[in-house]
């Protein structure tokens, strides 16, 4: 037990305690500061606020979590496992493999896969990538609608965490609750309504909070488009990235990482909130 | 099929009064084009969901068997040329070893210390230990990620571990460790204790009765973490990437990026053709995990 607690420990529980401090600090990569950081009190936080970077990076961030985690994975999620339930067919099998596929898949590997699948024709020495062969357009998606083409990608990535989580869910509903809701008249919707989601509101609650949390935190993006194009899909992880390492300063990047941590235990409180009033 | 059924038809739950077909004789009719129609809909849904899954990844699967691979995924001159020819390239066979380092390796550490601390945890009763491993368990989830990428960089920094694989291993194994514990003590939780009362009797050591009784036992828990600890690792991009600097030690999860990145026209055959073989084990251990204990890892629920 000990070693784990002290990995857990120097690895996890301090670097999270860590940043509190170094984000008061003028901490920076290289240079001056690097050797002799000091204390700054709040300023980082106010530059965070009064800069408009950072609002701008939270907001992209909320609409790639709403959008591609809280509405896409969980929906996709939902309507596969539902629909699924009875289908009895070697092709059901099939139809899931591909979708947890997307999802096990390394990160690096699935992001230049979409980098190639979104390909637009810039001249006429690069082609176009399988969309815009298959849709016969010419669109250049990652430049064009960045934002939008992540959203899609991130519902592709994440849909088989729901999917799987909610067909757990669905096969402890006793068949009998839906074989008498059906026979007394209640539609497909009503069913949901009514039977399922009262009864699998915890499992939904789970995978929300977690799809939402890992989206947060996800730095694929940067994987596919390193924040551009002019900070267009800038998610607050590649924002903490580009502060810290690339412009050099670590105190400002820690700052944004203990707003980041305080948005997370945010979210969290939200949904542990809803699961207890469940109860 | 129900699901496509319309939402209309207001009340159906609380009237199911006897629906006679005496007075209403279109009723079957109605119920056969219903049923023609939601079988319809469901198959449209079903193609879509196809297309829309299958279709990004034809390129990772056609495009390293292409002589001369474009962005379309394509198959017009096949050829196995290009897994002989990727090997000419000097990372390929580096980052590989390198990948498989930082995985086995953090996936000791990782079921090493999941396995004790796990049957502590499950044998010693300890006010708040359930709150205290669901706190870890999010924990981990969110601070071994990006948001605390500055602090982890500069304690590794700090204690002389950057770039090097040791430090890209205990930070790894750091943020593995809640979940692997939780998903652990679940099978630790289900033997039963009076198997270890009747082994102590006998007067075995509590080192034996952890060797030759529990663990034993929990063989498919230490398998699937063991499993779920190398996919983790294997597909890791942001840990080695800020904390590795020399390309002599960076994994394969950092070298693809680099394939694309550093400038330069991108090498497809080279790309795609290393993508394919980095995704194989991840697929493979998968399915062997799923085949063989018969559950999927819900990337560390277990519910």
């Amino acid at each position: 037990m000990v070693p784990a607690m002290a990995l857990i420990g120097v690895f996890l529980v301090f670097p999270a305690l860590w940043t509190l401090y170094l984000a008061l600090t003028n901490y920076r990569l290289t240079g001056l500061s690097a050797a002799h950081p000091s204390f700054v009190g709040a300023s980082n936080y106010s530059q965070a606020i009064t800069g408009g970077d950072f609002a701008h990076s939270l907001v992209i961030t909320l609409v790639y979590v709403f959008g591609s985690a809280a509405i896409g994975q969980c929906v996709l999620g939902f309507a596969l496992a539902w629909k699924f339930r009875e289908w009895r067919s070697r092709f059901r099998r099939v139809v899931e493999a591909l979708v947890i596929v997307a999802w096990i898949i390394p990160s690096s590997v699935v992001a230049y896969l979409w980098i190639a699948y979104l390909q637009g024709s810039i001249g006429p020495l690069v082609e176009s990538g399988t969309l815009d062969t298959v849709l016969g357009v010419h669109t250049n998606w990652l430049s064009q609608f960045p934002l939008l083409s992540l959203v899609i990608f991130n519902i592709w990535r994440g849909t088989a965490f729901s999917m799987l989580l909610f067909g757990a869910a669905l096969q402890s509903i006793p068949p009998s609750y839906l074989e008498a809701a059906k026979l007394a008249g209640a539609s497909g919707w009503q069913q949901l309504r009514d039977v399922v989601l009262p009864r699998t509101k915890g499992y939904v609650l789970t995978t929300l909070l977690l799809v939402s949390l890992w989206t947060f935190n996800d730095f694929t993006p940067y994987l596919l488009t390193g924040g551009g194009p002019s900070n267009q899909t800038e998610v607050l992880p590649v924002y903490v990235y580009q502060q810290a390492f690339q412009q050099g300063s670590l105190g400002y990047g820690a700052a944004i990482s203990v707003v980041m941590l305080l948005i997370n235990l945010l979210i969290a409180l939200v949904y542990i909130r809803m699961l207890k009033e469940r109860r | 099929m129900a699901a496509t059924d319309s939402p209309g038809s207001p009340g159906a739950l609380r009237s199911p009064g006897p629906k006679g077909s005496a007075g209403r004789p279109a009723r079957p009719v109605n119920w056969a084009v219903r049923a023609v129609a939601g079988r319809v809909s469901f198959y449209f849904f079903v193609a879509l969901v196809t297309v829309f899954f299958a279709l990004p990844l034809t390129w990772l699967v056609l495009a390293p068997f292409e002589a001369h691979p474009t962005f379309v995924a394509g198959l017009s001159q096949p050829t196995l040329s290009n897994f002989a020819t990727i090997f000419d390239d000097p990372g390929v066979l580096v980052s590989l070893r390198n990948s498989l380092i930082l995985a086995l390796a953090t996936m000791v550490v990782v079921v090493a210390c999941a396995a004790f601390a796990a049957y502590a945890l499950s044998r010693v009763r300890i006010a708040g230990r359930d709150i205290m491993l669901y706190v870890l368990l999010l924990f981990s989830s969110v601070v071994s990620g990006s948001a605390a990428m500055v602090p982890l960089f500069l304690l590794v920094f700090d204690l002389h571990l950057i770039n090097s694989l040791t430090g890209v291993i205990l930070v790894l194994a750091g943020g593995l460790l809640p979940a692997a514990i939780f998903i652990l003590k679940d099978f630790m939780d289900s033997v039963p204790t009076s198997y270890e009362e009747s082994a102590r009797v006998f007067g075995a050591s509590p080192f034996q009765i952890l060797r030759d009784i529990v663990s034993p036992l929990v063989r498919p828990g230490l398998a699937v973490i063991a499993v779920w600890a190398i996919v983790q690792v294997w597909g890791n991009f942001l840990i080695p990437f800020i904390l590795l600097r020399s390309s002599s030690l960076t994994p394969g999860a950092v070298e693809i990026y680099s394939f694309y990145t550093s400038g330069g026209s991108v090498n497809l055959a080279l790309i795609s053709t290393f993508s394919l073989i980095y995704t194989i084990p991840v697929v493979v251990m998968y399915l062997f995990v799923q085949k063989r204990y018969g559950f999927r890892f819900h990337g560390g629920i277990k519910r």
